[in-house]
């Protein structure tokens, strides 16, 4: 089975980076540019066909390391 | 003193730490690999020097906090044992949850390595009894992540239990100038609820010796020595 976890800051933390690739896009003439925050992706092989398992494993996963839940929110998706 | 210095992947200033333990208390301290899953016997203070752990892959610190020493660690601290984390070690501490709140990228996205001045905020711990009270300090800062964030009932209350250490100032101590990191309230150390715990971006372990231009950080550990011995 293959999982993305998709992991962002919260909208309510300062994304620097963020802003700074906001003003890059826009020094590049892409207008209409309203925000850009970056984020983290991870793409996962797990053995077994458990979706249910999977995603009890996956949140554990997030919980524990892939995402700092002060800052951090997270998004599980199995692929079909 | 019993001093622990440990060692993770990618640390670079654990021999600074443990020459500043050494002048300070003429002993010693032992380095601890972070594989390691026990402290030495009657170990009382626990460094965690600073680097670049894991090569700050995931996020600075994340990787080394789940290692197996920080259970030792976490037990020493739960204990009342002393712990200290410095740089790295600050946000190794945070992402063990040893310490709340995070620490971010810096605000200008820049790495900041220089001199800067602190306002101890406090003589009530373990780390800074040997300073005054509003003391303004010299060390120096090495660090691209130091950021310091936290939700506003934890800020509440690290400022309102007095649990803020130290924070960024100018010579003069004003402590309202931009700082070096946007951390909130210019804070550059924290401490736990029992103040065991200490978690601070500068390093005071590399201005303890004339020779360097300074020896404001010694304070901190001759304070970690007076506490032990009292």
């Amino acid at each position: 089975m293959k999982a993305r976890v998709t992991v962002t800051l919260k909208n309510s933390v300062l994304d620097p980076q963020g802003k700074a690739i906001e003003g890059a896009l826009k020094s590049l003439g892409f207008d209409g540019v309203g925000s850009v925050r970056q984020g983290k992706v991870f793409d996962i092989e797990l053995a077994g066909s458990d979706r249910a398992a999977a995603e009890t494993a996956l949140k554990g996963m997030c919980e524990k390391l892939l995402a700092n839940t002060v800052i951090e929110s997270y998004r599980v998706d199995i692929a079909e | 003193m019993k001093a622990a210095v440990v060692l993770f992947p990618g640390s670079n200033r654990e021999r600074d730490a443990a020459r500043a333990l050494r002048l300070a208390s003429g002993q010693e301290p032992a380095i601890v690999w972070h594989g390691d899953s026990e402290l030495p016997a009657g170990t009382d203070l626990v460094v965690l020097p600073g680097g670049f752990s894991y090569g700050d892959y995931l996020r600075c610190g994340a990787i080394a906090a789940r290692s197996p020493i920080m259970g030792a660690v976490r037990a020493h601290a739960e204990r009342g044992g002393l712990v200290l984390g410095i740089c790295n070690g600050f946000q190794i501490l945070i992402e063990a949850g040893l310490l709340p709140g995070a620490l971010l990228r810096n605000e200008n996205l820049k790495f900041v390595c220089r001199a800067q001045h602190l306002r101890v905020e406090t003589t009530e711990s373990p780390f800074t009894n040997q300073y005054s009270k509003g003391q303004v300090i010299e060390v120096c800062i090495a660090h691209g992540d130091g950021n310091y964030v936290a939700d506003r009932e934890t800020v509440a209350r690290l400022e309102g239990e007095g649990l803020v250490g130290f924070r960024y100032c100018d010579a003069s101590g004003d402590v309202s100038g931009p700082g070096p990191n946007g951390s909130v309230n210019a804070i550059a150390g924290i401490f736990s609820q029992k103040r065991n715990v200490l978690g601070m971006m500068p390093h005071p372990e590399n201005l303890v010796d004339p020779l360097v231009g300074g020896t404001d950080g010694a304070g901190l550990f001759a304070s970690v020595g007076r506490a032990l011995a009292a």
